[in-house]
């Protein structure tokens, strides 16, 4: 099995695997599959012809239109979750080589550039598996109505232009607003746990994405008008203090999110905001 | 009584507007998706949406002058009020959008800035970065969730559309599937809204995500619903070619002064930047001096489409033209490009800022769609007012209703009362070509105004009689029934699986080959025909069609294999309403009719299916033209050679 990670080479070295690849060549594809919810795992292998250009997807798609293994048994088509097919709809993460990632940005050329290099593909730990390399991620969105991710406006009559903003606030609100709740920073974050019942959601770790939305609508000028809502979940259980530091998220980010500066301010404001609420009580 | 209830098939913009008014209004919404709303082919919009602006306006523009814009744009296909009625909100839009904390890009004075867009002289479309699509969506997403936390808005994610059902003539609720534990069922309500947005998988490879099968569309289709212009498919002259999918390469880099050009030289060889400028050929700046590189979207691919298929220039005798930002400041682009140069430099694995893209037209949008009817406004003038010139006054102001008026029910209904089509797939405002940073505009607006028909005629129309719960059970089990044994036979044909004649993959790949071939850029009733001819062969093996997993369980290969089916009906309307007008218009482009005919074809083109024969009949409607007199759309193209090229506009 191949076992460099290709996130972490140099955009050179990225480079030089991508001119070396071979057009024509074949892959082996190893996919880590299950039936169903409560179902075990099981291992199969797919050989899968590349040309220039292909990725994940291209090389899924192919192995549905004619789903048999290496060994020869026929089986079949395996179910993922994709969409946008470019990197835009965070529908298509799951476990690449070890690493959480998109699955359309992944260009063969890049992981697999020889002839005979095999790919490992898995669902997602972090949630539920609905089938194969499908999971359901309905807790991140949870997660998002948790923290109040959104701008409290008046209803949708016309009542003029929203507040005015520097650029350079926009350029920070616009950054943070780029998530695509793909969950690639809940996968990597030890200190996000599956967690199969949707009672447990409100108490266990809310996640870095929810939090660096929080900061997002904190600040917004209409969006703050929650802001003490939103720090007062953050304080609580699952909040940020769950936080362990370990910097995985913003390290696995696809748009390169400032996660972790995202969780600090957070985590400031959180403390200022109990200070405060005890000299009121 | 009951709740007021309204379905909303599609959680993209069109779908989400429409449920944040809906709910807003009081009417409970069910908000049926393929995918988490957020994943929603609207996040896939990079460029930005159009309205007048307080700048513009004071170089000249106007409302007026943007919905001149949109039905010269479309070839005087469009009915027109409708067009007028959107022009004229899209600044309410913008503001509205604002609120909802959209992080438009700012001036200096944090104002929201503007970029120039295909098919006006003036700076008119609003961005944020570039993935305005994304943010646009992500801001009503969250409007959304706040409604579905407030209980108003009720989220069925991972369940597809099957069928609507219709009662006493008119739709009383759908039947759809959950595609996890695949349970097939029955929901009512007062009103269902289709907002599935487009077709593009019917061509295989195309700009559009792997959802948009046009397979909703079809089964309102073969349930009775009319389907407006089907050939009216834009193609985008600039994506960049991939192995499952073309990656749109937005119209914003032509905007921000990318040059389209290819060397003079066939098959040079030589690395783009060692060409010298004397060597290479701006031929759309050389065709078209007024507008250059930014000739709206059809003029551009049938220019890059002849340069490469015709004249054999392309790049390395390749289908593919550069198209080059490298003279501009990298840390500008970086600003204003910054996520669509991204998207080029991750899955091509070049940087853009430094060496020319290599792009080629790509299938990326479907004008046509369900055919829905208008209420018309109150600005009716005697007689159609000549071309607007533009950055002269406007002969009326933007208000409220002079296009369409507000709250009928009529607007954005399908011919079957009760269900409505909001964006994409409603064939209505773009005519016989979009203009870049349109398709955002229509599909917010129609969930904002149109939305509130929709809630009037849930309110005083014929669900007032009759609301939901009244309608018989017997209604709902019937439609659940056909929708089950559809089911059952494909589960069960498994078992015959392993043929390529009949495996769905296969036959979804040939059409999309097809289609791509015959029904793109440049038609010809031969070969029309010919294409015909291969959709009914495609049809009888899909008749017999295997799928290779009989689980009961999350089975996509089921989905995808009844989606394929339905892909080649629009396929049929696509290729009969192609070979039925015997002109060009817009996206549109006859080779054995290379003109215009006003005369015989400014008119709709009416798909309707007819359920004894299993097939599709094309008519013609009239349209509503009594607003501005057709011209020739020639956006200043010269033919002379010498023309001295411009600058793009930036």
């Amino acid at each position: 099995m191949l076992n460099f990670s290709p996130s972490e080479g140099s955009a050179a070295a990225a480079a030089a695997r991508r001119a070396s690849a071979k057009p024509g060549r074949t892959i082996r594809v190893s996919v880590k599959r299950c039936e169903g919810p409560g179902q075990d795992s099981r291992w199969e292998t797919f050989s899968v012809k590349v040309d220039r250009g292909a990725n994940v997807i291209s090389v899924l798609q192919q192995i549905a239109a004619n789903p048999v293994t290496v060994e020869g048994k026929r089986t079949t088509p395996v179910v993922w979750d994709s969409g946008c097919l470019e990197e835009v709809c965070g529908a298509c993460t799951m476990v690449i080589n070890g690493k959480v990632r998109q699955s359309c940005s992944c260009l063969m050329d890049e992981y697999a550039p020889g002839e005979g290099d095999e790919i490992t593909l898995e669902p997602m730990t972090k949630f539920p598996v609905v089938r194969d390399l499908w999971v359901d991620r309905s807790r991140l969105f949870h997660n998002l109505a948790r923290v109040k991710a959104w701008v409290p406006i008046d209803g949708t009559y016309y009542l003029g232009a929203g507040p005015r903003e520097k650029p350079q606030q926009q350029e920070v609100r616009y950054k943070l607003s780029e998530c695509m709740s793909c969950g690639c920073c809940l996968e990597a974050c030890p200190q996000f746990n599956l967690e199969e019942n949707p009672a447990d959601w409100n108490t266990a770790f809310i996640g870095a994405h929810a939090i660096s939305q929080a900061r997002l609508f904190n600040e917004h000028e209409t969006g703050k008008a929650l802001r003490d809502e939103r720090l007062e979940v953050l304080m609580g259980p699952g909040g940020v203090s769950d936080c362990g530091n370990a910097q995985n998220c913003v390290k696995v980010c696809p748009k390169h999110i400032p996660l972790t500066e995202s969780i600090a301010s957070v985590g400031r404001a959180v403390t200022l905001h109990g200070l405060t609420r005890w000299f009121k009580a | 009584m009951a709740q007021q209830r309204v379905i909303i098939v599609g959680g993209g913009l069109a779908g989400l507007a429409g449920s944040v008014r809906l709910a807003e209004a009081g009417v409970h919404v069910d908000l049926f998706s393929l995918v988490p709303v957020k994943r929603s082919h609207s996040v896939c919009a990079q460029g930005g949406i159009n309205a007048c602006n307080d700048v513009a306006r004071q170089q000249g523009y106007s409302e007026y002058e943007h919905f001149d814009e949109t039905i010269y744009g479309g070839d005087f296909l469009a009915d027109q009020h409708p067009v007028l009625e959107m022009a004229n909100w899209a600044p309410k839009i913008i503001d509205l959008l604002d609120r909802m904390g959209v992080p438009f890009n700012r001036t200096s004075e944090g104002f929201r800035d503007l970029r120039l867009f295909g098919g006006s002289l003036f700076k008119r479309t609003h961005f944020a970065g570039a993935t305005t699509g994304q943010q646009l969506i992500y801001a009503l997403d969250e409007q959304a969730r706040r409604y579905e936390s407030e209980g108003k808005v009720t989220k069925y994610e991972y369940w597809e559309f099957l069928r609507p059902v219709i009662e006493e003539g008119r739709c009383v609720g759908i039947v759809a599937q959950d595609m996890r534990t695949m349970q097939i069922r029955a929901f009512r309500a007062d009103a269902v809204v289709m907002a599935t947005g487009g077709c593009g998988l019917v061509y295989g490879k195309s700009t559009n995500s792997i959802i948009c099968t046009g397979a909703a569309a079809a089964r309102c289709f073969k349930a009775g619903a009319w389907y407006g212009n089907p050939e009216m498919i834009q193609v985008h002259p600039t994506a960049i070619p991939g192995a499952d999918k073309l990656r749109l390469m937005s119209e914003s880099a032509r905007g921000e002064g990318g040059r389209v050009w290819v060397p003079r030289k066939p098959g040079d060889s030589r690395d783009p930047k060692n060409i010298p400028d004397a060597e290479r050929w701006y031929f759309l700046e050389e065709k078209y001096p007024a507008y250059g590189n930014i000739v709206p979207r059809d003029i551009a691919t049938r220019e890059i489409f002849d340069v490469c298929v015709n004249q054999g220039l392309g790049v390395g005798g390749e289908n593919s033209v550069y198209l080059d930002l490298t003279h501009r400041d990298p840390e500008y682009l970086q600003r204003k490009l910054g996520g669509i140069l991204e998207i080029y430099e991750k899955f091509v694995g070049v940087d853009p800022k430094r060496t020319p893209m290599k792009i080629f037209p790509a299938v990326h949008y479907s004008m046509g769609g369900l055919f829905t009817t208008f209420a018309k406004g109150r600005y009716n003038p005697t007689q159609p007012l000549p071309k607007h010139k533009s950055g002269s006054a406007a002969p009326l102001g933007a208000e409220v209703g002079l296009g369409m008026a507000m709250g009928e029910f009529a607007n954005a209904q399908t011919n079957i009362p009760g269900l409505y089509a909001f964006g994409e797939v409603n064939f209505a405002y773009h005519g016989a070509n979009r203009l870049g940073a349109n398709a955002l505009l229509s599909c917010i607006f129609d969930g904002l105004f149109c939305g509130v028909s929709v809630a009037n005629y849930v309110r005083d129309g014929a669900p007032k009689a009759r609301p939901h719960d009244q309608i018989p059970q017997g209604a709902f089990d019937r439609e659940v029934e056909i929708e089950a044994r559809r089911y059952k036979e494909l589960a069960a044909s498994a078992s015959r699986s392993g043929d390529e004649k009949t495996n769905p993959y296969a036959i979804h790949r040939e059409l999309g080959n097809e289609m791509t071939a015959a029904c793109t850029v440049v038609k010809s009733e031969s070969r029309l025909v010919q294409c015909l001819e291969k959709i009914a062969e495609l049809r009888e093996r899909f008749s017999r069609v295997a799928v290779s997993d009989a689980a009961a369980w999350t089975n996509q290969t089921l989905n995808y294999a009844r989606a394929v089916g339905d892909m080649l009906i629009v396929a049929e309307a696509i290729a009969k309403g192609s070979i039925a007008r015997k002109e060009s218009r817009g996206a549109h482009y006859r080779t054995d009719y290379p003109t215009r005919d006003d005369a015989n074809y400014m008119k709709t083109t009416l798909a309707k299916y007819d359920e004894g024969t299993d097939s599709v009949t094309v008519e013609f409607a009239p349209i509503d033209a009594s607003l501005i007199a057709p011209t020739a759309r020639t956006y200043g193209k010269t033919d002379k050679k010498d023309a001295k090229p411009v600058a793009a506009g930036v």
